[in-house]
C-alpha cells in the first residue's frame, strides 16, 4: 500500500488526556485502573474511568449529542491542538475533502440504558428527552465529531466490536486511494457501559483484579474507556525523518466462534501476514508488537502463538491493556497512537501488571520497558464475530 | 472520480419482496407491488448451535447474503464482506437494556455476544468459512450509502471480489417509539472487478450533490424511506429495468451518491 502520513494524533484514556500525559504514564509504567465505582455497578472488577468526562460540554447547536460518548470525544478533540490541526487542516484542503473514520463498539448506548430505567410506568415510553440518533445509534460518535470540526466529506462509523478502531484506517486507506478524499480523520471512542460491564462479567471474562496479560495466572480483562484520533494524509515526497507513517493494514476473519478466538490463532495470524505483505516488510523489520493481550487465558493463548508462527519468539512484544484497560472499539485507535508514541521516543512500553510470565506462551513478552530505537510496530486488534486487524506503523526516516 | 464494479449476484427480503427476481418485477412495473409481512427463515448454513443463537437481523442478513452469492456463482468464503446497517439486532438491544433496568441486572452471555454491531458479518464468515476481511460500518440513515461507498473503494482499489449487504430490522417498543423501523429489509450485492457470466451490469459509483431519486409509486417510497437499507431503491430500479442510465441515493446532508448502470447484455 501507499504509505499515509499521521499528520496529528491524540490520545484520552485513563493513562493520560493527551498525548504527553499518555508517554509519562507509559514511561513510569503507571496503570489508570483502579476498583470499578462507575454509575451504578456492583460487580468486583477494576475499570479504566476517564476522569472528568461527564464535565465535557458539548456545544450548544449540537447538543441532542449529549451523551458520555460524545463528551468524551469533545474532550479528547481538545487535547493537544489537535481540533485546531482539524480545523486548519479543512480549510487547507477543503471541508469535502476531508473524511471521517470511527470506530465504536457500544457508542452511547449508557444513554438508553438510562433512559430503560425512566420508562413511564403506564405506557412504558422512553422519556421525551432521550434521543436515539445521536446518541445510542453506532453513527453518532462520527456524526457529533464530523459536524463538531465541520468536516463535510464521507463520514462512517466502523463497529466490528474489539478491532472497529483499528479497522478504520483501512476504510480510510481506501477511500484516499480512490481520490474520494484528500485525507481522514481516524480513530475510535468507547465508553464505560452497563452493557459492556455486566456483559463480560457474564462471559466470566473480566478480571476482579487489574488484568495481567500473559500472567500465567491471568484471569480476565479490565474495561477502559478511551477516545483517540489520528489526522491521516498522504505522504509526500519529502518528508521529516522522525515522521510516522502508516505502512501496512491487515484484516481477516476467524470463521471460527462469535466470541472465542480460534485455538490458533489462525485468523490472527493471517491479519499479521496480511499488514507484512502490505508493507513489504519482512518479519524481521519489525521492532515491536503492540498486542491485543486483553489477559483472558484464551486470547494471549491464540494471539502467542500467532504471533510466534509468524515473527518466532524472539520479537519483543507487550499489551498495554494492564495500563489502559481493554478500550474495546477504542483499543485500535489507542494502540495506534501508543505505536507512534512507540517510535518518535524510542520506546518499548513495559506490560504492567504482569506478574510470572506464562510459560507456555512462547511469545517474547516483555515486563519492563526498553529505551531503544524503534522503526516499526505492528499493532494487533481483534474482535468478537472472529474480525482482526493488524497494523503496522513506521518512522519515515 | 468514478469507482467500477460488476454487480454480479443480487439478493433481497424485505416486506412482501421474497428474492431479487420478484423484487425486479416491482420495481419494473411488471408486477404490483403488495407490501405484507417481511418472511424471515433460518440460514441453512449455520450450525444447530449458532441456529439457537441468531435473532431477525442474522436471518435478514444471511438470507440476502446467500441469494446473492448463490446467484453469483462465486464461492461465499472467497468474497470479502462489508456488512452496513443502522442498528444491531434490536429485541436483543432491547432486552439487555430492559434487564439492566432490573435490580438483578443479569443479561445472559449469548444476549451479549449477539449485542456486537458485527454479530451477523461474524456468523456469515463462521457458515461459510470466509476467512477474508470483513468490515461492518454504520451510518444511520445513510448506512447504505455508507456501505456502497466502503465496499466500491474495495473491489476498485484492492481488485477484490466483495459481497455488500445493507440491512436493517425492527426495535420492539419503547425504542421501536424513538427509531420507527416497521419491520426487516435487506439488500445484498456480489460486487467484482471484471466482468463474470453472471455480471448484470457495470456500475461505476461517485458522490454528487445532485438532489436524490424517489420512487414514484407511493407505496415503493414509503418503503424506500422507512429503511435505511431501501435508500438502495432507486438502484435497484435501475438494475431491475435492465436499462442505462444514472440513479442518484441519499447519503449525507447534501452529499449523494450517483450510480451509473451500463447493463450487460
Amino acid at each position: 500500500m501507499k504509505p499515509l502520513l499521521l499528520t496529528n494524533l491524540t490520545a484520552t484514556s485513563c493513562i493520560g488526556k493527551g498525548v504527553a500525559a499518555t508517554l509519562t504514564s507509559l514511561l513510569q509504567q503507571r496503570s489508570g485502573l483502579r476498583m470499578c465505582a462507575f454509575e451504578t455497578v456492583d460487580i468486583e472488577t477494576h475499570i479504566g474511568e476517564v476522569a472528568g468526562v461527564d464535565d465535557a460540554r458539548l456545544p450548544e447547536p449540537l447538543r441532542k449529542f449529549d451523551c458520555r460518548n460524545n463528551r468524551l470525544a469533545e474532550l479528547a478533540l481538545q487535547q493537544d491542538d489537535f481540533f485546531g490541526a482539524v480545523r486548519q487542516a479543512a480549510s487547507r484542503l477543503g471541508a469535502r475533502r476531508v473524511g471521517v473514520f470511527l470506530g465504536t463498539s457500544t457508542a452511547g448506548i449508557l444513554q438508553t440504558e438510562l433512559a430503560y430505567r425512566e420508562c413511564d410506568p403506564t405506557s412504558g415510553a422512553l422519556p421525551p428527552h432521550f434521543e436515539y440518533g445521536s446518541t445510542h445509534n453506532a453513527f453518532s460518535v462520527a456524526d457529533y465529531v464530523r459536524q463538531r470540526c465541520g468536516l463535510q466529506g464521507p463520514a462512517v462509523a466502523v463497529s466490528c466490536a474489539c478491532a472497529s478502531s483499528a479497522k478504520v484506517f483501512g476504510s480510510a486507506r481506501r477511500m484516499i486511494e480512490a481520490g474520494l478524499i484528500d485525507a481522514a480523520l481516524v480513530g475510535g471512542v468507547d465508553s464505560l457501559c452497563l452493557t459492556t460491564l455486566y456483559g463480560f462479567h457474564s462471559l466470566q471474562l473480566t478480571s476482579p483484579s487489574p488484568c495481567r496479560p500473559f500472567d500465567v495466572a491471568r484471569d480476565g480483562i479490565s474495561i477502559g474507556e478511551a477516545a483517540a484520533f489520528i489526522f491521516l494524509e498522504r505522504a509526500p515526497r519529502n518528508l521529516d525523518g522522525d515522521s510516522v507513517l502508516l505502512l501496512g493494514i491487515g484484516e481477516s476473519s476467524d470463521a471460527y466462534h462469535i466470541s472465542a478466538p480460534h485455538p490458533e490463532g489462525l485468523g490472527a495470524r493471517r491479519a499479521m501476514q496480511a499488514a507484512l505483505a502490505a508493507a513489504a516488510l519482512e518479519p524481521e523489520g519489525v521492532d515491536y508488537i503492540n498486542l491485543h493481550g486483553t489477559g483472558t487465558p484464551s486470547n494471549d493463548r491464540s494471539e502467542s502463538q500467532a504471533v510466534t508462527s509468524v515473527f518466532g519468539p524472539t520479537t519483543p512484544c507487550s499489551s498495554t491493556k494492564g495500563a489502559t484497560g481493554h478500550t474495546l472499539g477504542a483499543a485500535g485507535a489507542l494502540e495506534a497512537v501508543i505505536s507512534a508514541l512507540a517510535i518518535r521516543h524510542g520506546l518499548m512500553p513495559g506490560g504492567v501488571h504482569t506478574g510470572r510470565i506464562d510459560p507456555t506462551l512462547t511469545a517474547m513478552y516483555i515486563k519492563d520497558n526498553r529505551r531503544a530505537s524503534v522503526a516499526r510496530v505492528l499493532s494487533n486488534s481483534f474482535g468478537f464475530g472472529g474480525a482482526n486487524c493488524s497494523l503496522i506503523f513506521g518512522r519515515a526516516g | 472520480m468514478r469507482l467500477t464494479a460488476y454487480v454480479s449476484g443480487l439478493g433481497v427480503l424485505g416486506p412482501g419482496l421474497c428474492n431479487w427476481p420478484e423484487t425486479a418485477a416491482v420495481l419494473s412495473g411488471r408486477q404490483a407491488y403488495r407490501p405484507a409481512a417481511t418472511v424471515l427463515s433460518m440460514p441453512p448454513i449455520l450450525a444447530a448451535a449458532e441456529r439457537r443463537r441468531t435473532g431477525r437481523v442474522v436471518k435478514l442478513a444471511l438470507g440476502v447474503a446467500l441469494q446473492a452469492t448463490s446467484q453469483s456463482g462465486e464461492d461465499p468464503a472467497s468474497l470479502a464482506s462489508v456488512f452496513a446497517s443502522s442498528g444491531a439486532d434490536g429485541h436483543n438491544c432491547h432486552e439487555i437494556c430492559r434487564a439492566l433496568a432490573l435490580a438483578g441486572r443479569e443479561i445472559s452471555p449469548t444476549r451479549f455476544t449477539n449485542s456486537v454491531h458485527n454479530a451477523a458479518a461474524g456468523y456469515w464468515s463462521i457458515g461459510t468459512g470466509a476467512m477474508t476481511e470483513s468490515n461492518v460500518v454504520c451510518a444511520f440513515d445513510a448506512s447504505f450509502s455508507a456501505g456502497l461507498l466502503e465496499a466500491f473503494t474495495q473491489v476498485a482499489i484492492d481488485q477484490v471480489p466483495v459481497l455488500l449487504v445493507a440491512y436493517d430490522a425492527e426495535y420492539p417498543q419503547p425504542l421501536h417509539a424513538k427509531r420507527p423501523i416497521p419491520d426487516a429489509f435487506g439488500v445484498a450485492l456480489v460486487l467484482t472487478p471484471q466482468r463474470r457470466p453472471s455480471s448484470l451490469a457495470r456500475v461505476a459509483a461517485g458522490l454528487t450533490d445532485s438532489g436524490f431519486d424517489r420512487i414514484a409509486d407511493s407505496s415503493l417510497e414509503t418503503l424506500r424511506c422507512a429503511f435505511p437499507a431501501a435508500r438502495s431503491l432507486p438502484l435497484l430500479r435501475l438494475l431491475a429495468e435492465r436499462n442505462s442510465g444514472t440513479a442518484i441515493l441519499e447519503y449525507l446532508d447534501v452529499s449523494r451518491v450517483e450510480v451509473q448502470i451500463e447493463p450487460c447484455a
